[in-house]
Parts: structure tokens; sequence; C-alpha cells
């Protein structure tokens, strides 16, 4: 309770604050209830932790929750963009959300940078896509590095089992292209809903199939559902999970069944893990200390992490913006996409960020690591 | 598919359906002595479910802050009335409103739940939300008793989203589990049942046995029977229907509380598990038409079993065919019964 009366503390001072002049007003639309609730509420923690000023201007956050809905979340981005006239937008927190704020904003001109998966967002075939960013990995860059990993542990076969929603289809486009491209033989595949009470249907279903590793597509805790029953009904086999469910509850809720479960994630999940040279390692490292010091120990993920990295790319292109017009016009905005479009070797907590026109993401497979589960917690695996 | 998964799957069938069962009772009974279309009857289920695990983890449950918070509400809005029935009626407000509230808040903070055997835990659980039903009764559905079926159905809604709002606050968006009651398994011609499932299966059927004894033979039973066949009849016979829709929802909650607290060890409970649930417990009851009380248990262990075969042959269209089972049963009651206008 603590936590919301603090940023919503936050969000309302920021909204008193809005009207001052030249200040640099910065949206965020964030998942904050819902059922994308678990990505959003750390999201919009970190805001709280985000400076305050950059390159010597006033920064105010807007912060507003879109509940999970498309709806709420473009009311939410024209809302800001009229009544408050921010210079960016940060969000949403999930994909639909995300491209429906697309329309928007490229009618606005403002920039936006999103903190959902999906590679269509910044599908760079669309127009408007010149007005958005986004902070984190493409499902397919963690398709590719579960592949390989399964292939090179000799894996022949995979089930797959995914949420019956955007997240679990969109895994399943990714996965499937490139398990077809490295002869991977895909023999089950199953969905099941977030708030299922039991997948023994499905998990049944697998186990017949006999396949040498599962997939569990899912977010959160809800992912350790499959997980759990597959164990109790004694599939053998391995276990894989996406960068979904790399968060404290997860551990908590599927407990030792989920030890030996290997993962794709970003860098940041074991930042304290990573080899001393690698640059990631300070900017991640000092991300997850100033969100644990907030809000306790080992409470830091991946989710906020996304929204992090957007605190830093403007960070990054603020100051070149500031050089060639004034916060709160519109020569801002279009000198401030240009400053994102251009950011180069910039370092984040999830990887190291190339911005060009046709790549809005920018990033390499430096920004995926893959991790196992070992003793109740993450292991890079090197 | 085999013989073995046909009955893996009933197997699993017939244990959600035993908790859908247990819903659609409670739905029906409510709708039968209140009008209420109880849509937050899920949220007990969640409520029962996280309040557990949170007292098991040492955590304080948010729904001790609700509990203190209702009850002063509720003695805020009483005192006046009881005051003219004299003192001893206000003692009793204050008691049962404020003061134990505060005994289960000191007991929940005095104490450290979390290392209590867990049948305690259980009844401290059931004792912090329970008493949720008949406070909510009072705020929301007393002052408008006699309102249409309509604008009680609105003020369900409202009191549904209210509470899954708070359960978020409360809990957070991520889910729970609690250990099993039993880890016991049995091994039965190379089918594994599992002591939990066992539990599920033989606390609904003794909560139903228990109810049907609490309607045909205790008084309190047979005044809610009556509330429900005829209410002003039942206010002439000095039936009070207040007291009725306050032990009504004293039972709804009851029974939704223990069914999150049967399920909690079996799946991952979420703060808004319950609405699901509560509909496919909803979907029972609409077979028995929300009057028949035999027909509900037996659509709700359809419901059940539907799911389970359905998440085997068509997982991603799982919710899909369970939802749809209500349109036929529609059609049949609608043709099969002769059609009355409605009094209001």
């Amino acid at each position: 309770m603590k936590l919301h009366s603090k940023s919503l503390l936050v969000a309302l001072l920021a909204c008193f604050a809005g009207s001052a002049f030249a200040d640099i007003n910065v949206g965020v639309v964030v998942s904050a209830t819902g059922p994308a609730a678990s990505l959003g509420i750390p999201e919009k923690n970190t805001f709280a932790l985000m400076p305050t000023s950059i390159g010597g201007e006033k920064i105010n956050y807007i912060i507003l929750d879109d509940a999970s809905d498309t709806t709420t979340a473009v009311k939410n981005t024209r809302k800001l963009l009229t009544e408050d006239k921010v210079d960016v937008i940060i969000g949403s927190t999930i994909t639909p959300n995300s491209l429906a704020m697309i329309d928007i904003v490229a009618e606005a001109e403002t920039p936006m940078i999103s903190m959902a998966a999906s590679a269509r967002i910044v599908d760079t075939a669309n127009p408007k896509v010149k007005w958005v960013f986004k902070t984190p990995q493409n499902d397919i860059q963690m398709s590719t590095a579960l592949v390989e990993h399964m292939t090179n542990a000799g894996v022949k076969t995979v089930a797959f089992i995914g949420f019956a929603d955007a997240y679990g289809e969109g895994w399943y486009q990714e996965f499937s292209k490139i398990a077809e491209a490295r002869k991977l033989a895909i023999v089950a595949n199953e969905r099941y809903n977030r708030a299922d009470t039991s997948v023994t249907g499905q998990v049944l279903k697998i186990i017949s199939a006999k396949p040498d590793a599962v997939l569990i597509a899912g977010s959160g805790t809800p992912a350790a559902l499959p997980q759990k029953t597959l164990k109790e009904k004694g599939y053998k086999g391995a276990y894989y999970q996406t960068h979904g469910v790399a968060n404290k509850d997860f551990l908590r809720v599927c407990g030792k069944d989920c030890e030996g479960t290997f993962l794709p994630a970003g860098p940041v999940l074991v930042a304290a893990q990573l080899p001393a040279d690698n640059p990631i390692k300070k900017v991640a490292s000092d991300y997850v200390a100033k969100y644990e010091a907030a809000h306790g120990k080992g409470n830091s993920s991946t989710f906020g992490a996304h929204a992090w990295d957007a605190g830093i790319l403007l960070q990054n292109a603020v100051p070149v913006a500031l050089k060639k017009a004034k916060p709160g016009s519109k020569e801002f905005k279009v000198a401030l996409r240009d400053a994102l479009e251009g950011l180069k070797n910039v370092t984040v907590s999830h990887g190291i960020v190339n911005m060009s026109p046709t790549d809005h993401l920018g990033f390499d497979q430096r920004a995926r690591v893959m991790v196992r589960v070992e003793n109740g917690d993450w292991k890079l695996i090197k | 598919m085999d013989l073995q998964i046909a009955l893996l799957l009933g197997q699993d069938g017939i244990v959600n359906g035993a908790i859908y069962a247990l819903l659609a009772l409670a739905l029906v009974l409510v709708f039968a002595v209140t009008r209420v279309i109880f849509i937050p009857q899920g949220e007990f289920v969640a409520y029962g479910a996280l309040t557990l695990a949170s007292l098991q983890a040492g955590q304080v449950p948010g729904t001790l802050w609700l509990l203190l918070a209702c009850g002063v509400a509720v003695a805020v809005i009483d005192a006046p009335a009881s005051l003219r029935f004299g003192k001893g009626r206000f003692a009793k407000l204050l008691g049962w409103q404020v003061l134990y509230p505060i005994v289960v808040a000191a007991l929940v903070l005095g104490t450290a739940p979390g290392d209590w055997p867990m049948a305690l835990q259980v009844l401290l659980a059931l004792a912090v939300v329970v008493p949720l039903g008949p406070q909510l009764y009072r705020l929301a559905y007393q002052p408008i008793a006699e309102a249409p079926v309509l604008v009680l159905l609105i003020v369900s809604v409202a009191v549904h989203l209210a509470l899954v709002g708070l359960g978020l606050l409360f809990f957070g968006a991520e889910g729970s589990r609690t250990p099993a009651f039993s880890e016991a398994s049995f091994d039965i011609g190379g089918l594994t049942i599992t002591g939990q499932s066992l539990w599920v299966i033989g606390a609904s059927a003794v909560l139903i046995v228990a109810l049907y004894i609490f309607f045909e033979k205790s008084l309190y039973g047979k005044a809610l029977r009556a509330t429900a066949v005829n209410r002003a009849g039942a206010r002439l016979m000095g039936i009070s229907t207040t007291l009725a829709g306050k032990l009504t929802f004293l039972l709804a909650a009851m029974i939704g509380t223990l069914s999150g607290i049967l399920i909690a060890p079996i799946t991952t409970v979420y703060y808004d598990t319950g609405f699901l649930i509560g509909l496919k417990g909803f979907v029972g009851a609409i077979v028995g038409g929300l009057a028949s009380y035999p027909v509900a248990a037996a659509g709700a262990l359809l419901v059940g079993l539907l799911e389970a075969f359905s998440s085997f042959w068509a997982s991603a269209f799982k919710e899909v065919i369970v939802f749809t089972l209500i349109i036929p049963v529609l059609v049949w009651r609608s043709l099969a019964s002769r059609h009355h206008e409605e009094e209001e």
C-alpha cells in the first residue's frame, strides 16, 4: 500500500506542476491494474526513481493507469497530448495497447517509447512507426536463443503450451518459424488461460506426444501451473519458460517444481552474475540497487527495467534535442524524435542500443542471456 | 485417448466440478432468498485463498483492514436504530461489528499465525473473511432490498468491481499457492488420486449434506426457505427478511471462502481468479434455473467435466465450449417452462 500512495503522490505532484512553462512533460501510460498488473506495477514504481531533471530542464512525469485495457490506453494518450501537452509518451505495458496508441502519437507528431514486447510495434512497414520506439527485446530474439539452446542440448521434439491470448499466439508464431528452420519438431500445441484452475487436459495431451522438451509461454505466476501439473503427472523431459516469468513471485509460486528450468532473459535479471567487463553490468546493477532500496530486496524485475531503459534513452536524447528547440514546442518533439533515432552505443539495463531509421529497438545479441533456475534463484549460463 | 486419460480427466473434472457445485448452491441460495445475483461470490474464493496464503507467509492480509473498516461502517449506520431498541441491542452491535474485528486483528497481529497448525490457520482465515458477507449485505444490499432484480444486479456488479480492485491492492497482481492439506496419494489401478482432491470432494459433500440438514431441520433454515418462497408471507409470519438476508450472505461467504481455501493447494489463485470460478458456478446454477439445488449441483459437475475434456481436445476453445453450454440450456428451459410475466 505504501508503494501505491508514494507513486500516486508523484503522479499528483506531476499533475500540479504540469502547466509550468518550459518544463519537459513526459506522459506515461502503464497497465498498473488488470491482467497485466504484475508487469505494470514495477514499471510504475520505476518512474518514481527516475531523475527529475535532464540537461538542466525539469522533468514532469504524468502517470496514468490504463487498466490493461486498449480503449483506456487510447483515451489516456489523448488526454496526455491535449490536456497535459506532453513532449513524449512512454507506454504502454502491453502490445495491444501500444499498437492502438501508435495512430494517436503519429497524428500528434509526438515520440513514443513502448514498454511492450511485440516486434510489430516498431515494424517500419507502417510509416507511422517513425514516431515509435521501444525498449523490450523482440520475441524473435528470445525465440532464437531458446531454439539454439534446445538444439545444442540435443532436443529433437518439443511441445508448446501458451496463453490463449496475444502473448501465447505471438510466441507460437515466432517460435514455430525458427524451430522449423532448425529442424526442431513441434509435436503438441496447446493453450490455456491465465486464470485457469486446471491444465490437466492439455498436460495429458503433451505427455502422450512424448516430447523431449516443453516450452511454456506464459507470463508471471500463471506460467507455473502447467509446469507444476507436468511434474505432478510425471513428465521427465526438459522444461523451458519465456522471459515473461522473470520475477520473484514466479519462483515463489513454482517452488521446487521449477528447479532446472531454462529461460532466455534480459541481462538485468542476473545483473550481479554478469562478468565485470560487460558494460551492461554497471547500468543493470545500478537499477537493481535503486529499485531494491526503495521496494525491498529481491523485488526488482526485468519489467521495471524496461521502464528504466526508456528513461535512459530520454536522458541521452533530450540534451541533443534541447540544443535545437524549447520544450513544449512542435519543433522540440521533432528534435527529440530525431535524437532518439540517432542514439548510438547507449548502454541500458537490458543491453546496448544502436538505433537507426529501420531499427527503433536497436538491440543485438548482447540483450539476452540464457538463465537456469537453481536453488530457487536465477543462474546465468555461461 | 485411452481409458487412463479418460479417468484422469474425469477425476480432474469432478474435483473442479465439486467447487463449482458449492458456488452454484451459494448462488441459488442467495438468489432465492434475496433476489440478488451474487456476482461477488467469486471474490470470496480469492479472498479466502489469498488470506490463508498471506497468513501462512507471516504477512498481515489486507482483508483484515477491510473487516475493521466495514465493521465500523456498519456500527455507525446501525447505531441510532439499535439505541432505540435499548442498550442491549447496541452492545450486541458494538460487540459484533467493532469488538470482534479488533479481537481477530489482535490474533493476527499479536501472535504469529504463520507458525500455527494448518487447521487453526484455516479457521483464522475464515474468521477474517466470512463476516464480510453479512457486512456487505448491510452496506450494499439492505438499503435497497425491495428494489427490482435489475437494480440489485447492477449493485452486484459494482460490489464485484470494488472487491476486485481491493483484492489487487491487498494481495498484489501475482498469485499464491498454499501447501496441501494432505500430501497423501493413493494408487488405484494405475490412477493416482491425491489426498487434496479427496479433501475437496469430501468437504463439498459434507457441506452439501450440512446445508440440507440446516434447511430441513433448523428453525433458521426453515425461515430462509419461507423467505425464498414468499417474502411478504414470511414477513407476515414474523420472519425478519433483513435477518434472512444477512444469514444468507453469511452462508454464501462461508461457502465461497471455504472453496477458496480448498482449491488454493491445487491451483494458483490470483486476486481476480474468483470471478471466472464464480461464473462457472453460475453456469451450473443456470442449468438449475437458479431455483433447484440438486440440478444446480449436477449442472456444476457437468461444467467441470466438460471443461476437463474440452481442455484435452480443444484447449484454445475451452472457455467457449463451457460458456456456450448456457445457450442450449436456456433454449430448453424457455421451451420446457410455461412463460409467466415478471411480477415487477
